[in-house]
């Protein structure tokens, strides 16, 4: 199974670089944007068939290392 | 005094550490991230600066799964001190030794300069040896050190007087220097025995050099 984790900075702490390409982009005349978030995509390549188990054991792996819930949210896909 | 600097690969200011303490009369020990246990018999132990694993994922974020971590853990809850300078205070937020997180800063530069910075507070064996609103010249050189803290940490920074430093101008008001939260450079934990900072005191030991500062820093953990 593959887990494709997303891992942004909060709402509400501010995310320095995507307040940068938001303006590079409105600098660009790319003015409709209302918001940019950068974050970061972690894929990880599990050996178990088990959604559930693997749900379980990627939600650890992003508790206790791949994010740093003071700062950053996670999401996690399962396919 | 007895003083254990620890060194991760990419670590870069042990030497520097090293010698601050050294030139202050104290013996010091490097220990390596693999060890799993602290020397005997030390007084302090420094989580210096530099790139502990690259950075890679979060800035301080692999380091504090090494061995030599669990010992500085179980070190600190004994109350134990410790210290961490730059890449070192990023480590031991990770960990969860200090409250809060290091972002990157909020103009997304590398910034490396002499910077002023005022004394918060000084009830506690780290800044006990300078003045409560002194300010310092202390070199910073950080990209991630924009201190991040939730309102409700804030207030429990601010009630238990865990703020240390703020960057500040010549007269000690605060400046925005990296995007800190109330421009905070530094704090401890609650029971002051952790102590965390950007800045660099072990850079300032020389007049020569800038500025001398970093010694009374420094100085504060002698008895």
């Amino acid at each position: 199974m593959t887990a494709i984790v997303n891992v942004f900075l909060k709402e509400g702490v501010l995310d320095p670089q995507g307040k940068a390409a938001h303006h590079a982009l409105d600098s660009l005349g790319f003015t409709g944007v209302k918001d940019v978030r950068i974050g970061k995509q972690i894929i990880l390549q599990l050996d178990t068939d088990d959604k559930a188990k693997a749900e379980a054991e990627v939600k650890e792996m992003c508790e206790t290392l791949l994010a740093n819930t003071v700062i950053e949210d996670y999401t996690i896909e399962i396919n | 005094m007895k003083v254990a600097v620890l060194r991760f690969p990419g670590t870069n200011c042990e030497f520097d550490t090293q010698y601050a303490f050294e030139k202050l009369g104290h013996t010091t020990q490097l220990v390596w991230h693999e060890d799993e246990a602290l020397p005997a018999n030390i007084d302090l132990v420094v989580v210096p600066g530099g790139f502990s694993y690259g950075d890679y994922l979060r800035s301080g974020s692999i380091a504090h799964f090494s061995p030599v971590m669990k010992a500085v853990t179980s070190y600190a809850n004994n109350g134990g001190q410790v210290l961490g300078i730059c890449n070192g205070f990023q480590i031991l937020t990770e960990a969860g030794l200090l409250p809060g997180a290091l972002k990157r800063n909020n103009n997304l530069h590398f910034i490396s300069k002499h910077q002023n910075l005022c004394v918060i507070n000084n009830d506690n064996a780290f800044l006990n040896k300078c003045a409560k609103g002194e300010v310092l010249n202390i070199p910073i050189a950080h990209a991630d050190g924009n201190y991040y803290i939730d309102e409700e940490g804030f207030k429990k920074l601010e009630a238990n007087n865990q703020i240390l430093l703020r960057y500040s101008d010549e007269e000690g008001n605060p400046v925005v220097v990296n995007g800190s939260v109330t421009s905070i450079a530094g704090v401890c934990n609650e029971s002051k025995n952790v102590f965390g900072l950007m800045p660099h005191p072990e850079r300032a030991l020389e007049a020569i050099l800038g500025s001398e500062d970093g010694i009374r820093m420094l100085k504060g953990f002698e008895a």
